[in-house]
């Protein structure tokens, strides 16, 4: 059991993919503008890693090594797409603002990685699991990022307001760096800062 | 390892197969659900931007197909002669696909359409007739053009003297949010109604100003600016004359100033 819980949270601090691994930054950078659509993309994407870990950990006993990478593309392509096209019939305006960056999930260097990395070598319960876990892993970046961009740069939070905008005769004038893409940077660095503070055995040795 | 070719091609193709089942399942399951939502979501704007509908009600499905169906007319106009062309069905219309049929649509060259950003303009637009009992109410039409970042989608309520605006919404853009973004601020898009579109002479005059502009009796072209968004403020100037020209709606809005179609 403790191997599970192990498979489950180190993703989240110890081996986070984005910031131990750095993966998946792209993305963060693009979705993060709104807590609402962190949260969907987080989803999305946890979906898309437990059920492509799933998949491939079945097959991963038959997949010809010479094309294992277009196999594992294949199939996280097909998800991607369905996790797409579920977000258009079920959530019709989160999936307008995430427009182009649902395709992307293809892309995103978590899921492929976790494939190779993992689903190859391990059963399918356990993939699964990983999965979920470096989903969440991803997810705790997003909406760490989301949260402080969308409270700083448009003083809402999903959408509600929180701090009263001077455009509104409030006091709270946005701060106009967090809704662009280096105030993600920004905030992906103070992240990968506490967390590093706090596990210092991350830091990579100065060469 | 001693996997030969036939079993490599085999398997490749197995993959496929089986991803390609899924995913066309998947879009052929969901394609009336997905309609449906984009139906419905065109449906609201044209609600909003009518003032039927509150920007953030939350209401079903039914009682917007029911506002929509009581109120309003989609109609086709035929932008080179601004008349109706009643012959194409309305309700299976789709401007943006036209814009993308080289046979529905052409290049923008006047400088106008240029100015506002936009490079191909569709021959017919579809528009919606607000219509209480008998009377046109007002008549919606479909703006877009480009502001700082993004091309900005939207709709301009003109009431049925062809020249009171009243309203402006945008349903897409990437403006920034706190500067351009501001477009979609309700004080500021309430600004627009009951000033004038056209001047005079019957030219396109409404615009977005530096500062702050009087109320709508005093200066009827002027509305304010949009501090710190010169540009996206400009761009919605050159968009929503170039829609009122003739390159656009022009002579559409004309029919109704001359009273031929109130």
């Amino acid at each position: 059991m403790s191997k599970t819980r192990e498979v489950l949270l180190d993703p989240l601090f110890n081996n986070n993919p984005i910031g131990l691994q750095v993966l998946g930054i792209c993305s963060a950078l693009a979705v993060t503008t709104k807590l609402e659509t962190s949260v969907v993309m987080a989803a999305a994407v946890t979906a898309v890693t437990a059920f492509s870990n799933v998949s491939i950990s079945l097959i991963r006993n038959m997949i010809p090594p010479s094309i294992r990478i277009i196999v594992q593309l294949t199939v996280i392509a097909s998800l991607v797409i369905v996790v797409d096209q579920i977000l258009k019939a079920y959530m019709f305006e989160v999936s307008k603002q995430l427009s182009v960056f649902v395709g992307l999930i293809i892309t995103n260097c978590i899921v492929m990685g976790r494939a190779e990395a993992y689903a190859m070598q391990n059963p399918p319960v356990s993939s699964f699991i990983d999965g979920i876990g470096n989903g969440l892993g991803y997810s705790l970046v997003l909406l760490f990022v989301g949260f402080f961009r969308e409270l700083f740069g448009s003083g809402k939070l999903m959408g509600v307001e929180v701090l009263s905008l001077t455009t509104d005769g409030g006091w709270y004038t946005p701060n106009g760096l967090m809704v662009l893409a280096p105030g993600a940077f920004f905030l992906i660095g103070v992240f990968i800062w506490i967390v590093r503070t706090w596990k210092p055995e991350q830091i990579e040795e100065a060469s | 390892m001693g996997r030969d070719w036939k079993y490599i091609v085999g398997f490749a193709t197995a993959v496929c197969l089986v991803c390609s089942v899924i995913v066309a399942g998947s879009a052929v399951g969901l394609r009336e659900l997905q309609d449906t939502n984009k139906v419905l979501d065109r449906q609201k704007k044209v609600l909003i931007v009518a003032g039927l509908l509150a920007e953030d009600a939350q209401v079903s499905a039914d009682e917007v197909q029911r506002l929509f169906k009581e109120n309003v007319r989609p109609r086709v106009v035929d932008l080179a002669t601004g008349q109706y062309d009643d012959k194409t069905d309305a309700a299976a219309f789709d401007q943006q696909k036209a814009l993308k049929d080289p046979s529905a649509s052409h290049k923008a060259e006047s400088p106008e359409a240029r100015a506002a950003g936009i490079q191909r303009l569709p021959n017919k637009a579809l528009v919606f007739e607000i219509v209480a009992g008998k009377d046109i109410e007002m008549v919606i039409l479909p703006i877009e053009g480009k502001g700082l970042w993004s091309t900005l989608y939207g709709y301009l309520a003109v009431g049925r003297d062809g020249n009171t605006i009243r309203g402006i919404t945008f349903y897409q853009h990437g403006e920034t949010p706190g500067l351009g973004g501001e477009v979609d601020n309700p004080k500021w898009k309430a600004l627009w109604p009951g000033r004038k579109a056209y001047d005079a002479e019957g030219h396109a005059a409404i615009g977005v100003i530096k500062g702050q502009a009087p109320g709508a009796a005093e200066a009827p072209h002027k509305v304010d600016g949009l501090s710190g968004a010169t540009i996206t403020s400009n761009g919605v100037t050159k968009l929503v004359r170039f829609w009122l020209g003739d390159g656009g709606f022009g002579k559409f809005l004309a029919g109704f100033r001359k009273g031929e179609r109130a």
